[in-house]
């Protein structure tokens, strides 16, 4: 019994980082329609920036801040740049361009740091209560993942921004019939979702070890969540995230072993797009002729 | 017409001098630019003739390189019979992966294959099926040598072996596509609704799509693993699945030279590009399918198209 | 000088070429009305207007070229376009809806005020505040679009078809909202209409248009009284 606490808490750990990417893939989803297949880089290079910073002496908790800052701007940069041509192209060359961008963060990030793997310091204390069941620092990435999460809900709930940002996802023509200047919700879309990649990469570094290839499971069960929870629902992200994380460590622990862990993503996956396209939350799409 | 086919029988020719004026190694990399030629018509017809993007063909290339690999390795079967059953295992197996996939459009269907080439070393390397896959270490095979007592070393022979069956493969893809089954597969990728209404078959096309690609990239994963002499897990990961995607993109969609342009650049420039640096490659690989994508979206086929084109219409 | 005036205004969607030169103008704190048949190319114009759709030819607002710039610089000069199927935020609550309409409005106690005063021409939708727009009737969901559009304190209104699909009772009450909005907050108002009787009634000048030019033009009273269009358009 214990043991099986043990993972579903761990799994609740792991599962705040999934809920994390998950989310940023369902607001770039919710206002483009596209899924970003290279979140799972820009969060990963992200954190190569905040390593640099902490190598090079800046407190953890600044180089964070600065990381998350710098992320965002990225974001805004890529949009504007990399996706904006593309924006209304078919579907084949926003997905190249995607994976380009994932292919050259990836190299980019090689190139610079190279491939040997570092290791990323955890800020949270090396003691803590409920240390029998769960690590600090596994304690500390759920509090992250819930404080990150309760900031971007008030933002979109309370802010004016954050009104004219849902108001441009969901109906862009009648956003600029009021003024909102849609292309700049998009990029600020993606900026968020830049830095909430960020803060998901600084807190799984630590537990998965810093590498180029890092993301690239985390990014499955990321797209797992997301599915599963509705690719247009923030909520159904969150929950979903969660749901994956436990799912993953208890069937990975109990029932197929932990071998075949990411192949629980992909299953999830393909059943949900074939079962129930939207998920547990997402709103069904009906396409007109 | 008579044009075309005195430029194939000129490049015929040349094919066959090749191996005989470079050094063995080149010629294997020659080899390998024709197992990715087979690959890449296999995903071309997929992605390019039906528009169904799939980031995971490494895995079907995976299955027909372990297929060659277990039946040469288990089975002691002479590595050319392991060729048509790799085809033949990946065939059935795309096929049953394009049922599901049908109701799958565009992006849902990237992802869904972006998933599938993500897991696929962690499915090879799974401890239950070790006896047949050799787990992380793989399978080493024997080179093939030169039957009946003909002249040629390991390498030479190994070239015209898989030219022969690159010739073939080409041969029945150009003879698929031009004809009906090429036009119902276009018309199903640019107006799917409309196509279905004037009776082409969508569900059965797409899934024989789907068949025939994952055939074609088995079938140059077998001849693959027999010029590598070996298999192992993570050679097969999604950067695989990637490359393929570079390569039809910068080959040309919908084309069939295409994809002998496409397999030159993904085997040949990383040679020039590992100059530079380990990761260069791959960025370099980034930077060409953006610029493809915004400057020459018909990749290199349709650039060479439109140029001759030009002089044939300039006086 | 003209509130807004257009001009050779072409409009095509893709390659099919709708709008073949309208010409009019509207005069500051009239009503005018667009009229003219399904497809006659109404929608268009108004589309045209705020950049929504392909155009060529000249469109000046307060003297200032506007064609060739985007459709949210347009709104932020204050024209705000009601547009046909109402465009309503529908996963918003009502009262976001109306927030959004005056987004890019720096007076922030003003806005406040506004919103009050959009409660009291539509008291319902005070009522319903707080629910999902998408959840209110056709009728409702009309004057939440009307009063976004007023959030933008706006110095013209274009309304495109407003009275679809409302009961005749509602068309009325509507109609007279709009009579006292143009009245008491000098908002210049351009209307497509397909019931041309009520429209007619309510507006001050009138344009027909078919097959996407003007064919005739004048005060209402004149066009209510024209052979054509009495026969054509209002039925009898």
């Amino acid at each position: 019994m214990e043991g099986f606490l043990h993972q579903v808490l761990a799994g609740l750990a792991t599962g705040g980082i999934y809920a994390s990417l998950a989310l940023a893939l369902v607001m770039i989803y919710q206002a483009t329609h596209l899924v970003n297949f290279a979140q799972g880089e820009m969060a990963m290079f992200a954190t190569y920036i905040a390593w640099s910073l902490v190598n090079a002496g800046m407190p953890y908790w600044i180089a964070f801040g600065l990381t998350v800052g710098i992320s965002f701007f990225i974001g805004i940069l890529i949009e504007r740049v990399v996706i904006r041509p593309v924006e209304n192209a078919p579907v084949l060359a926003v997905v190249v361009v995607f994976i380009a961008l994932l292919v050259i963060l990836n190299s980019v990030t090689g190139w610079i740091y190279t491939y040997t793997i570092k290791s990323f310091p955890s800020p949270f204390p090396k003691e803590m209560a409920l240390g029998r069941y769960m690590s600090p620092h596994e304690v500390g990435a759920i509090g992250v993942t819930l404080v990150v999460l309760l900031l971007l809900f008030a933002f979109f709930r309370f802010t004016p921004l954050g009104l004219a940002l849902r108001a441009a996802a969901q109906n862009p023509v009648s956003a600029r019939l009021v003024g909102i200047r849609v292309g700049w919700m998009l990029a600020l879309g993606w900026g968020l979702a830049a830095a909430i990649g960020a803060v998901a990469g600084m807190m799984v570094a630590p537990i998965v070890y810093l590498d180029p290839n890092m993301m690239g499971g985390i990014l499955l069960y990321a797209f797992a969540a997301a599915l599963v929870g509705g690719i247009d629902s923030p909520m159904g992200a969150v929950i979903g995230g969660f749901l994956v994380g436990v799912l993953e460590n208890v069937l990975g622990a109990f029932v197929i072993g932990n071998e075949l862990k990411l192949s629980v993503a992909l299953v999830l996956i393909i059943g949900v797009l074939l079962v129930k396209p939207s998920g547990l939350f997402g709103r069904v799409h009906v396409t007109r002729v | 017409m008579k044009r075309n086919l005195f430029l194939l029988v000129v490049l015929l020719l040349v094919a066959c001098a090749l191996p005989f004026l470079v050094s063995n190694y080149r010629t294997f990399q020659l080899t390998l630019v024709l197992v990715y030629a087979i690959a890449l018509l296999g995903l071309n017809i997929l992605t390019g003739y039906n528009g169904q993007i799939s980031l995971g063909h490494g895995a079907f290339y995976a299955l027909g390189a372990y297929c060659a690999a277990i039946l040469m390795d288990k089975a002691g079967m002479p590595y050319w019979a392991t060729v048509p059953i790799a085809g033949a295992v990946c065939l059935v197996a795309g096929f049953l992966f394009g049922l599901p996939a049908l109701r799958l459009e565009g992006l849902y269907l990237a992802l869904a294959t972006f998933a599938l080439g993500v897991s696929m070393p962690q499915l090879l390397k799974y401890h239950h099926l070790e006896k047949w896959t050799g787990g992380v270490q793989g399978i080493v095979i024997p080179k093939p040598e030169a039957p009946f007592g003909i002249p040629l070393n390991a390498d030479r022979w190994l070239y015209f072996f898989t030219l022969a069956v690159t010739l073939v493969m080409f041969l029945l893809a150009w003879n698929l596509l031009r004809g009906r089954v090429g036009r119902a597969l276009v018309a199903i990728r640019d107006q799917h609704i409309a196509a279905e209404a004037m009776g082409v078959d969508n569900a059965l096309y797409k899934s024989l799509a789907f068949g025939v690609s994952a055939m074609y990239t088995g079938v140059a994963g077998a001849l693959g693993a027999i010029a590598v002499q070996f298999v192992a897990p993570d050679s097969f990961n999604i950067f695989l699945s990637i490359i393929f995607l570079v390569g039809i993109v910068v080959g040309g969609l919908a084309s069939i030279p295409g994809a002998l342009y496409g397999a030159l650049f993904i085997q040949f420039m990383p040679n020039i590009a590992d100059e530079i640096s380990k990761a260069a490659p791959w960025a370099i690989f980034g930077i060409f399918m953006i610029g493809f994508v915004y400057l020459m979206p018909t990749g290199a086929a349709g650039a060479i198209r439109l140029l001759l084109a030009k002089r044939r219409g300039a006086p | 000088m003209a509130l807004l005036e257009a001009r050779q205004l072409y409009a095509a969607y893709g390659h099919t070429r709708v709008l073949h030169g309208v010409d009019f103008a509207i005069d500051k704190g009239s009503i005018t009305a667009l009229l003219g048949a399904n497809g006659a190319g109404k929608t268009t114009t108004l589309r045209a207007l705020c950049a929504m759709v392909k155009t060529q030819g000249e469109v000046r607002f307060e003297g200032a070229r506007i064609d060739g710039r985007s459709t949210e610089d347009i709104a932020r000069l204050g024209v705000a376009h009601v547009p046909d199927g109402r465009g309503t935020f529908l996963h918003l609550s009502t009262e976001e809806n109306l927030r959004l309409g005056a987004y890019t409005r720096r007076d922030r106690a003003r806005v406040e005020t506004d919103l009050e005063r959009v409660y009291g021409y539509f008291p319902r939708l005070k009522e319903r505040r707080r629910q999902q727009a998408g959840t209110l009737s056709g009728g409702e969901q009309q004057m939440l679009a009307v009063s976004r559009a007023l959030m933008l304190a706006p110095k013209l209104m274009l309304l495109d078809e407003p009275s679809f699909g409302l009961a005749p009772l509602l068309v009325r009450e509507l109609f007279g909202i709009l009579q006292a909005i143009n009245q008491r907050e000098q908002v210049s108002l351009l209307l497509v209409e397909q019931n041309a009787a009520m429209a007619l009634d309510l507006a001050d000048h009138a344009y027909l248009i078919e097959t996407g030019r003007v064919v005739l033009s004048g005060t209402a009273e004149a066009l209510k009284r024209d052979d054509s269009v009495r026969k054509s358009y209002l039925g009898y």
